[in-house]
């Protein structure tokens, strides 16, 4: 006798009403942004219903710092990372999945350990290294310390683990060489995996900051996160309305990307997770 | 950018069309420079029209100008680029990076560049205070390029509206409380307005060392290798500031962020706050109310340190981009671009001469301001500067928020402090 | 056979060699040499650098703010980890459930996780700024005093807690929503048709169903939490006086504020034997399954 209106206990107003407090909450700091952003200056502290909407800061924040240069070295910065994450990790993939030699063990132990090793905590002597190569200042020494990653190895490894045996062996009958076989069966099957690892890639290194900010000396480096704490330093007095103005200019390809392929996102983000 | 390039271009063109015939092209002297910017406004356009023209001037010297972040972004990529064998010839530097920097064995005495007498005369030409902290061991090190004092900004409207003469800024540390008290605006248990905000994040050692100072106290010897932290007089000015805020009341206790001061200042939530004259032009250009700038008060004496930036030369260059360094450092401190320079952004003018100059005789006039930081040079000291500087200076940091925040007294928090910075400078004397 | 053995051998070891050669270069050489680097002391033009054995190590023993920086550090952890993971949970079960504008409210607990740390603490510097900022205006509303949130040193880490568990909890939420959707529905059937209560179907059946989940979370969650000091940069810088340090910005203000590798190497090699330590916990009570399959 449990009819639908009768599980909508006042506990399940309570909980949606819980569940839309919390979201508003969580998503707060963007509305204000979007405020201060589009108000003039006079309102950026002060809220009030009726105040006249502007674009002055974006031009502001736009002609202060060099922010199409910035999302240039970005743009630069995240495919150079993710072309070379999906090479190597395929290729590591491929060989913890189907191949059998000394020291596989070992060698599994130690890629997982950079789960926890990660780059941020040897940001000290990865600089010494990157002035060693003459590397510090370019975007490929940014990039590098990134570009075997743990988790894209771990993460192809699983899914092609599930891919059938026999695919591999039917290919091999056809004459394909090992390097075919990965790149003709394997990549294509494991498609939904590189999206979904591509995603979390991109934005996390959109994001990243330490490192960075550390390795990047010049415009024609720097990527947007530390353009922007340059930009946004509290050292030069905090204006909000153009700080939250370069804010959004910074994450707006993320962002409307993010809505725009909610379902994608988030299921790639889930797909990353589950395995 | 674009437009850069083609500008570059010309002046290549330019350049080789001016030597055609008389010398090979291939002498042309490519100069690197770093240089920072603390304070907000657009100062790269400012420096990057500045290099422009001295460009323009001197066709066989090309410059880089590099704008590389905050001061200590400045210094680790001038340092960095150093050892990574593509050094910048010269930069503008944190006047207080002297001692790091000569102990890194990487800039040269200004002495051992200057050859003829004239050059050696426009060694003299700045204002002493600002030369103190480019000074030591009886060498010149640093020439003053973009450089501040603390100045106090205050709000006429909230002293006309407190009974309090708009044209009488408090003067002593007496003055600072009592108009502080009438100043300060409570509705029920709430402030509605300050009377004075010091801010104690970012900078605070900076701060600190005007009240030291007014109290007749220097924070460190002329050798970079002694602190003054525990000395009474030291100690005194700390219990000033920290009574501000908790006995007086006239301060929010805790510490203040150097970043949204301006922006409280100008919502009228504090009546008087102290900053770097770096502010002037945006606390000009967005104050809703009448506005005033004083020298700060005193109590033995006025005192302020100076701030800012110096310019370096660096010992990784050829004979030859030394001299043409420190041609285009004369170049832009010459008066007329020092007054330039010093009404666009409302850094100091460095030089005395500069403000003989008429266009900043005229800016002055209209804008009176503007003198204040001048003035205030006389009473002027070194700003906090030693060997070890960086790991010295967030000493006096940590003590200045220990006893503000009320973890440790004064005494304890700067008796902490000096016994910590003695062993770090131990070796340096 | 044995030639498709070795054959094998070399196949497997080639197609690893490129991910090897960049782990090693910038994960394995970089550990041992900030290990090697902690015994030796700052060189500078007039000194160089020299062996002292662990007098990097004693001067940090005797270092109050490397004291209160790990001890930050660990407040970090605990503050952040568990209210996270007890947020994603119901994050996620509101969202897998029958919640009217679901969609909406599940991407608003997920867009920080696409939100650079270091622009959203300017946003979040504006909610504590004592006076003028959100926290004090509603406050205001209310009547209560203004709180100097930042400046402060006894709510200072807890305004930065906040920041990372808003940053964190969409993120983990989606981990448990993959979960939760393998769950099978009939299972909270069951449950209903024997009048179990949701808390008690959650407590007993789905809470010790998401185990492996948890543990996987749990595993990020406390990397991050040595990781994540991006916010620190814009926010507090680490005071005052060191009261919102923590133990990577300390790092960094070693090696590049005040140009001291050797000890900033010091300082790594604990937080790598931290990690390590960690690393280890993990293999071996976690489930292989979660790892390994």
């Amino acid at each position: 006798m449990s009819t639908p209106n009768q599980n909508r206990h006042w506990t399940y107003y309570l909980e949606t009403v819980g569940a839309w407090a919390l979201a508003l909450l969580w998503i707060l700091p963007l509305l204000y942004a979007f405020w201060s952003a589009f108000h003039p200056r006079e309102y950026a502290i002060t809220f009030e219903l009726l105040a006249p909407l502007t674009l002055d800061n974006f031009k502001t924040a736009w002609n202060q710092a060099p922010f199409a240069r910035y999302f240039l070295n970005t743009f630069i910065l995240v495919t150079m990372i993710l072309a070379a994450q999906f090479v190597l990790c395929t290729l590591a993939a491929y060989a913890f999945a189907r191949f059998e030699f000394p020291g596989k063990n070992i060698a599994f132990v130690m890629v997982l350990l950079q789960l926890m090793i990660m780059p941020e905590v040897l940001i000290v002597e990865n600089y010494v290294t990157m002035s060693k190569l003459n590397l510090v200042d370019t975007i490929t020494g940014i990039g590098l310390p990134y570009m075997a990653s743990a988790f894209g190895i771990f993460l192809l490894r699983q899914t092609f683990k599930t891919i059938p045996q026999e695919l591999e062996d039917a290919a091999r009958v056809e004459g394909c060489s090992r390097l075919q076989i990965l790149w003709k069966v394997y990549v294509p099957l494991a498609r939904p995996t590189y999206i979904a690892y591509g995603l979390v890639s991109v934005s996390h290194h959109w994001n990243n900051f330490l490192w960075p900010l550390v390795i990047t000396n010049s415009v024609s480096t720097r990527p947007l996160t530390v353009g922007l704490a340059i930009f946004g330093a509290p050292e030069s007095g905090v204006d909000w309305s153009i700080i939250t103005a370069g804010t959004l200019l910074a994450v707006a390809p993320l962002l409307i990307a993010f809505l725009l392929f909610q379902r994608q996102f988030v299921q790639s983000f889930m797909h990353a997770g589950i395995k | 950018m674009l437009t850069k390039l083609k500008r570059r271009a010309g002046q290549l063109a330019l350049a080789a069309a001016l030597s055609l015939g008389l010398t090979s092209t291939a002498s042309a002297i490519e100069l690197t420079m770093y240089y920072p910017v603390a304070v907000g406004g657009a100062l790269t356009k400012i420096v990057d029209g500045l290099v422009a023209d001295f460009e323009k001037a001197n066709p066989d010297i090309k410059v880089n100008a590099i704008y590389a972040g905050n001061y200590n972004d400045a210094r680790i990529k001038a340092l960095a680029a150093l050892k990574s064998g593509e050094p910048a010839q010269t930069s503008v530097m944190f006047s207080i990076d002297i001692y790091e920097l000569i102990e890194q064995g990487a800039i040269v005495a200004f002495d051992d560049v200057v050859k003829s007498a004239e050059d050696k005369a426009w060694l003299e030409k700045f204002y002493p205070a600002l030369m103190e902290n480019g000074k030591t061991q009886g060498k010149t090190w640093g020439i003053p390029f973009q450089r501040s004092t603390i100045v106090m900004y205050y709000n006429k409207d909230a002293f006309r509206a407190a009974g309090l003469d708009p044209e009488q800024p408090p003067a002593t540390w007496e003055e600072l409380v009592s108009m502080g008290k009438k100043l300060t605006k409570k509705s029920g248990g709430n402030v509605d307005q300050w009377g004075v905000m010091i801010p104690s994040t970012g900078y605070p050692y900076w701060m600190f060392g005007a009240l030291a100072m007014q109290n007749g106290q220097t924070l460190m010897n002329g050798d970079g290798n002694q602190t003054h932290f525990d000395a009474p007089a030291t100690v005194e000015a700390l219990q000033y500031w920290k009574d501000l805020g908790e006995k007086h009341g006239v301060m929010p206790s805790g510490t203040i962020e150097w970043g949204t001061l301006r922006q409280n200042f100008l919502e009228g939530k504090t009546a008087i706050m102290w900053h770097s004259t770096g502010n002037l032009t945006t606390v000009k250009n967005n104050a809703k109310f009448d506005f005033g700038v004083a020298m700060l008060p005193a109590m033995k004496r006025r005192g302020t340190p100076t701030g800012g930036g110096n310019f370096y030369i660096f010992q990784k260059s050829t004979d030859e981009e030394k001299a043409a360094a420190l041609k285009l450092i004369k170049f832009l401190t010459q008066p007329e671009r020092t007054a330039e320079w010093s009404i666009k952004t409302g850094y100091l003018g460095t030089r005395p001469d500069a403000y003989e100059t008429d266009a900043l005789k005229a800016y002055v006039k209209e804008f009176p301001p503007a003198a204040v930081a001048r003035d205030q040079l006389e009473f002027a000291t070194a700003e906090l500067s030693t060997y070890q500087t960086g790991r010295v200076r967030k000493l006096l940091d940590d003590a200045i928020q220990a006893a503000l925040t009320g973890s440790k007294s004064p005494a304890e928090a700067l008796g902490d402090a000096q016994k910590q910075a003695d062993r770090l400078l131990k070796r340096y004397r | 056979m044995s030639r498709r053995i070795s054959q094998s051998y070399i196949y497997g070891w080639l197609l690893l060699m490129p991910a090897a050669i960049f782990l090693i270069a910038f994960t394995y050489y970089p550990a041992v040499a900030t290990l090697a680097k902690s015994f030796f002391s700052q060189g500078t033009a007039l000194k160089p650098s020299e062996f002292v054995g662990f007098e990097n190590f004693a001067y940090m023993l005797d270092d109050d703010v490397f004291w209160k920086v790990a001890w930050n550090n660990i407040m970090y952890a605990v503050g952040t980890i568990p209210i996270s993971i007890a947020l994603a949970i119901l994050m996620a079960v509101w969202v897998n459930g029958k919640l009217p504008l679901r969609s909406i409210t599940r991407m608003a607990y997920f867009t920080p996780t696409i939100l650079p740390m270091i622009a959203v603490a300017n946003i979040w510097l504006f909610f504590y700024t004592p006076d003028i900022g959100l926290l004090d205006q509603v406050s205001a509303v209310f009547g209560l005093p203004s709180h100097n949130w930042l400046g402060d040193p006894d709510t200072v880490l807890g305004c930065i807690i906040a920041i990372t568990i808003w940053k964190e909890a969409g993120f983990f939420m989606i981990f448990y929503l993959a979960a939760l959707q393998t769950l099978p529905p009939e299972l909270e059937e069951a449950a209903r048709l024997e009048g179990a209560s949701r808390w008690y179907y959650f407590r007993r059946v789905m809470f010790p169903l998401l185990m492996p989940t948890t543990l996987f979370v749990l595993i990020n969650a406390v990397i991050n939490s040595f990781k994540l000091v991006d916010h620190l940069f814009i926010l507090t810088k680490g005071g005052p006086d060191n009261a919102s340090s923590l133990l990577l910005y300390y790092i960094y203000e070693v090696a590049f504020s005040f140009l001291d590798q050797a000890y900033a190497s010091t300082l790594t090699v604990v937080l790598l034997l931290m990690l390590a330590l960690i690393a280890v916990g993990q293999f071996y009570f976690l489930d292989k399954r979660v790892h390994y399959r």
